[in-house]
Formats: structure tokens, sequence, C-alpha cells
């Protein structure tokens, strides 16, 4: 056995939580463009092929539809595929197969097949990039039933979600914050009960809750830093799941903090932050102090990179929310 | 119009629409074996699935079926295709195939519960090894793709295990399960203009998937006629992915029969994927919502009901001496009795309780559907207070 704790990165980390699955489980595969001969653009299949071979790691033809709905096929016969969609924005060639078929398919079959097909998608912003490289498009995907979405914003999480989710039976898109794919942190591998759909208390505190997922993580507990150094003592939760939401761990930290903050990338107008607001308003009515916050990307198109900074929230707008928070208490 | 173009594959026939048998140089030698009594079951079910269609169509004009989907004129592509796969073979239907359900053993039940509005399965697919309906038309084609690569990893860990894979459970049949079992896609011509059965052939092409596309060209899709959807017939494209495409009258059930147990033959032996193009005539409305009166005259179907696959059958059976009126008087009370048990069925139907559809939507439990099951339960416990 080999040390049970080791220091690596995010990408590292699912790499490792791949490799990992493809070795205990022969059927598990993978399919997606470039992620054989190249390791995906990312590198974050690198050496599968090589090392598990090309009948399990497969080179796709360039279809995003073909991928997601030959996936569905394996599914159907035993088989649990992991397809990687290259980039967020590439997702939707084949958002029918994911919604109108993966999410569906349980149900239309009145139960008797599973379909554990885990969609691996690097999302999020700030890579300075071209259009569709930078989107955040998991509230669309939250919306329908049958389909479990999850995101980690750190390596350990990294690992275990990505192992977790392709032992489930459900179908599971997670998305990978591409940006944070070098953080670097602790992974334990002795880790086995972790649970991806429960969300974590990541900084302990009494006036303020934070709420963030995936490469907004870090940037909600600098918030928090920052605004120690103000005095006010901030929680910081990561949702980690959006669908199932942990709705109870949220509402625990807000009946003791009185505020809530919520922050994604993606835009604030239809997404998650809403349906988590609308779920704290009628739990916490009455331990709320001001109403619930949302920091989230403008309602509209990804900007070009160059002022990409001034779309997705940073550590600043998540204090103006706080500072907006605390207003409310005359 | 067609044979302008380069490359349209030969309208294969055997039986024309006399009942007459011509000798084909290459396809005769795939029915040889056929005899009076096989082609008296592909009658009959032909028959039988006339029957119980006529019957469902006119449960859903009183009101019983949601919607139904006619499959009249269509029986002998259905039933020349299906009876040539191997019990192991798994089906992905679109959904008119209602002869191919019939004879993968489908209880016709499942098919009125579906169009009543009382299931969404309405059977076992890994029982009958034929999928569920799939209603977005060309998704299932890729689902098919998809099946069939997994059926050739299965055909890799059964040689390193020495352990024959089942799948999801899967049926498996002792008597053919030394032969890899193949996969068959069924669709019709308007899908074929779909972008995922473009990605399906691709895709089936790359990874040399064991798989049949079975287009049935009914020449409707709705009220749009073929040629909005293709200057060629459809079986010219298989082509330009790099495998074989076959075009058969779809009316001729001996036709039909032999040009597919050739494509199964190819599949079985690793050099699939095929494409088979039975060109056939939907003689019904497309569902029992469209009135195919708006878009096509009396005229258009005088040639379609003369080609009639069921009276092309009944003669060739009669002028052969291979049936006679006896023959024909059973499985008309047969086809009565199937169509007495479709509407006791119909007007029976009952959904299953709401509360049981929380279970459906996921394999494990899921915090926001316990969460509303909890308060659709809570809700209508308030009803049977008062």
């Amino acid at each position: 056995m080999s040390a049970q704790i080791e220091r690596m990165t995010l990408a590292r980390a699912i790499t490792r939580a791949l490799d990992d699955a493809l070795t205990e489980d022969p059927k598990v595969v993978m399919m997606g463009e470039d992620i054989g001969q190249l390791g995906g653009v990312y590198r974050i299949t690198e050496g599968l092929m090589a090392k598990h071979g090309k009948h399990r790691v497969m080179d796709a033809p360039l279809g995003e539809s073909g991928i997601i709905g030959t996936s569905i096929g394996l599914a159907l016969r035993g088989y649990r595929p992991v397809p990687e969609i290259q980039f967020d924005g590439f997702v939707f060639p084949g958002y029918d197969q994911i919604t109108s078929q993966l999410a569906k398919i349980h149900n239309r079959t009145d139960k008797q097949y599973t379909v554990p097909v885990t969609i691996r998608i690097p999302y999020g912003g700030l890579i300075g990039s071209v259009e569709h490289h930078s989107e955040s498009p998991e509230a669309l995907f939250a919306h329908t039933a049958g389909l479990r979405i999850i995101t980690p914003s750190s390596p350990h999480d990294a690992y275990w979600m990505t192992r977790k989710a392709i032992e489930h039976p459900d179908p599971i898109i997670i998305f990978e914050p591409k940006r944070r794919y070098w953080l670097k942190g602790e992974v334990d591998f002795s880790d086995t009960s972790f649970d991806p759909f429960k969300a974590q208390v990541v900084r302990e505190g009494t006036d303020a809750t934070i709420v963030a997922y995936g490469p907004l993580v870090p940037t909600a507990l600098a918030a928090a830093e920052a605004a120690a150094e103000e005095g006010r003592s901030v929680e910081v939760i990561d949702l980690r799941s959006i669908s199932p939401m942990d709705v109870p761990t949220v509402a625990a930290s807000v009946e003791k903090t009185g505020r809530l903050i919520i922050a994604h990338e993606a835009p604030r107008f239809g997404g998650v932050g809403g349906e988590l607001a609308s779920a704290i308003s009628e739990r916490c009515f009455f331990s709320l102090k001001s109403p619930v916050m949302r920091v989230g990307g403008y309602y509209l198109p990804y900007p070009v990179s160059g002022v990409e900074e001034e779309y997705v929230p940073d550590m600043d707008r998540i204090l103006d929310a706080v500072d907006r928070a605390f207003e409310y208490e005359l | 119009m067609t044979e302008q173009y380069p490359g349209v594959p030969e309208r294969i026939q055997l039986m024309d629409e006399n009942g007459t048998v011509h000798e084909h140089p290459v396809f005769s030698a795939y029915v040889q074996d056929v005899d009076a009594s096989l082609l008296r079951d592909a009658y009959r079910l032909m028959y039988l699935t006339r029957r119980f269609d006529d019957e469902a169509t006119a449960l859903q004009r009183q009101g019983k079926l949601a919607l139904w989907v006619p499959s009249r004129g269509q029986e002998a592509a259905q039933v020349g295709s299906a009876f040539a796969f191997a019990p192991n073979d798994y089906i992905f239907p679109q959904y008119r195939e209602h002869a191919v359900a019939l004879h993968r053993g489908v209880d016709v039940r499942g098919l009125i519960e579906i169009f009543g509005g009382a299931a969404t399965a309405g059977w076992d697919p890994r029982k009958h090894n034929h999928h569920v309906l799939t209603k977005v038309l060309g998704a299932s084609t890729l689902h098919a793709v998809g099946y069939a690569m997994g059926l050739k990893l299965d055909a890799r860990i059964a040689e390193e295990t020495g352990q024959l894979q089942t799948g999801q459970g899967q049926a498996t049949d002792p008597a053919t399960d030394s032969v890899p079992p193949s996969v068959i896609s069924y669709f019709g011509d308007g899908t074929s203009t779909e972008g995922d059965v473009h990605e399906a052939m691709v895709f089936a092409a790359s990874f040399d998937a064991p798989v049949l596309f079975f287009v049935q060209n009914n020449r409707w899709a709705i009220s749009v006629p073929f040629d909005v959807q293709s200057r060629v017939p459809i079986s010219t494209r298989a082509a330009g992915y790099g495998f074989e495409g076959l075009r058969v009258d779809g009316n001729d059930v001996l036709g039909t029969l032999a040009v597919t147990r050739y494509a199964m033959e190819k599949i079985r032996k690793g050099e699939g994927p095929v494409l088979i193009e039975a060109e056939t005539y939907r003689l019904g409305a497309h569902t029992t919502a469209d009135d195919p009166t708006k878009y096509r005259t009396d005229e258009d179907l005088a040639g379609p009901l003369k080609a009639d696959p069921l009276i092309r059958m009944e003669k060739y059976l009669r002028e052969n001496s291979y049936a006679d009126d006896s023959f024909f008087e059973e499985i008309e009370s047969e086809g009565q009795k199937l169509a007495d048990y479709a509407r006791e069925v119909a007007l029976n139907l009952q959904a299953p309780d709401f509360d049981y559809f929380f279970d459906r939507a996921y394999a494990a439990p899921h915090a926001q559907v316990e969460q509303e099951r909890a308060e659709y339960r809570e809700y209508m416990a308030g009803f049977e207070e008062e």
C-alpha cells in the first residue's frame, strides 16, 4: 500500500481517480475528443490509453451527441462510461442526449435499466480563451430531473467525487473547475465514506455565510479572510453538489449566522443561487437578518477574455455583497 | 429522379406484386431453406399485426388511447427483417415496429399501456431483447451503436475470463450464444435527416460496431414526402460512411428476409455495420393525430394499396397451395382474439399511483425528490382527513 495521504494538483487527482476506476472495474470505459493519444486538451487522461488499452480509453469521432449517445448504449449493456466533453460551451450538441435520453432512461424503462454514465466537463472562466471555452452551464442541467450535478473545489474532493460518481447507479455530470486544475492539496485515499452530495463547511464563522462551489470556493475563502481583518466572522460552505442540493447544511449555518451570500460564476438570473436562496428563505425566514445576497456572472454571453475579470465574480464583489448584507442591520 | 445519381443500390425484390418469386443471383441463396411453414408463420404475424394495429387505431378514435402509430402497410418490412435475427440479438425499435415487438414475444398489453398513458416501458426489454420505444427521433440509433460497442467489449472480456457477459441481465439463448450477438436499429425516412443518425453511422464505422441500421422508408414523415428528406435512396448514403447499403422492396417479405439474413451474416463475421433500406408505404396516418387526406390523394394511394404486402403474400400462399381457406379462417379468428384482448386492456387501463413516480427518476434516493415526495404525501393526506 502506498501512502494514504498524498499532495497533488486537482488535475492529477482526477487522473488518479480515473486510473484507479479503470484498474478496479473492467466495465469502466472512457471516450472523448483527443482523450487517448493526446491525453485530453488538459491532459487529464494522460497515460490512461497506454496503460488500459485503446478499447477502454477511446478517442472518439468529433461529435458530442455521438459521445453521449454511445455512452448511453454502453451503459445499457452493463458498462460504466466516463465520457469527456472537451469544453463547457461544446456540450450543447449533446444536450438532447443528456436531458431527453440519459436523464430519463431510468424512468422510461420503469427502473429496469440504470445508466451509470459520468460526464466530465471542464467549466468556468478566467482562462484567457475564446468564445465557448469559459462558460458555466450547470443550472441548465440541474433543472432536468434524473441527472446529478457535482463540482469539486479541491484535489481531495476531485478524487473522491470522480470515484464515487463512476460507482454510482445514476447519471452524473462532474463540472471540473478548469482554472483550478493546478491547485495543489492533499488527497486522503482512505476517505472511502466520502459523500459527494453533502455540502462541506470549509471555514467556520458566526456573522455571515458564504456559499460557493467549484472555482469560486478559493475566492470565497479569500473573501472570508479579508472580512476577518475587518472584524467579521464569515463561514464558508462549499456546496459541492448542485443536484441534489444539501439545503440542511446551509440552513444550519444560516440559522447560526443570519446572513447568506451565494456566489457562482454562472449568470445570477435563473441560476443555482436563486434556488438555494429560495430554499433558505423558506426554512430560515426568522433567522435571516438580511435578504439573501447573490453574486454571479452578468446576464450576458460570456465576454471576450480581455474583460473577463469584470464578468467573473472576484473577492471584492463577494465582499461587496457581504457589506450589503450587513447594511440591513441598522 | 434517383437513377441520375451514381451509386444508388439496386432495388432487390424476390417476390413481385403478383406473388411470383424470381431468382436473384446473390439473395435467393439466403432463403433456400424457407419452406411453406415459415412463410405461413410470416403471413400469420403480418396478419395479426394488421388486425391488432387496426384495433388500436379504432381504440384511439374512440378515445380509449391517447395516440396510436399505425404500422399498416409496413408488415412485410418488419416481419421479413425480424425473422432474420437471433434471440440474443438486441433490437432498438423506433416506435412503429409492432410486428417486431410481437415477434419478440412482447405482450400487446405493453403497447396499449404506453399509448394509453399508463406506462412508459410496457415490457422488460432485457427479457425480450427488445428495447423500449424512443420518441425523440434518431436518439436511439446512437444507443444502438453504443450497445454494439459494448457487445464487442463483452466478447473481449469473455475471451479473457471465459465468462459469458450478460450486460444488465439481458436474455441469453443457449442455442445461439456461441455466436456473438448483434444490434438492430430501426428508424424511418424522416428520422434519416436527424444529426444523430449521421453521428451513429460515423461512430458505428469508426468502431466497427456489429449493428444493422434498418430504415423503413414509408415515403412519409407525417405530411412531408420523402423527396424533401433526400434526393437519393437512403441506402445510397452507406457508401459515404464506408459500409454496405442495400435497398429492398420492403413489401416483399421474402426479399426482406433474404437481404437481412445476408446483412446479419456479414455483421456477425465482424464485417458490419450494414444499412438496409426497405422501401414500403405507410398506408395509414403517421399517428392518429394527423389527417392524411390533407397531403395525399386517393390517386397517390392507388399504387401502394395494390402493393399491399398482405395481398401479395396471400396470393402467393394460395397459388402455391401452401395455405387454404382453413388457414386463413384460423388466423382470422386468432386475430379477432388478439383484437378483443387489446380492447379489453385498453378499456381497463390503470396507471400506477403517482407516488410511484417519485421512485423512478433516480436509481438511488435524491434529497429534493424525497422532500417533494414527503410534501406530496402530506398534501394528499390532508384530503383524507376531510
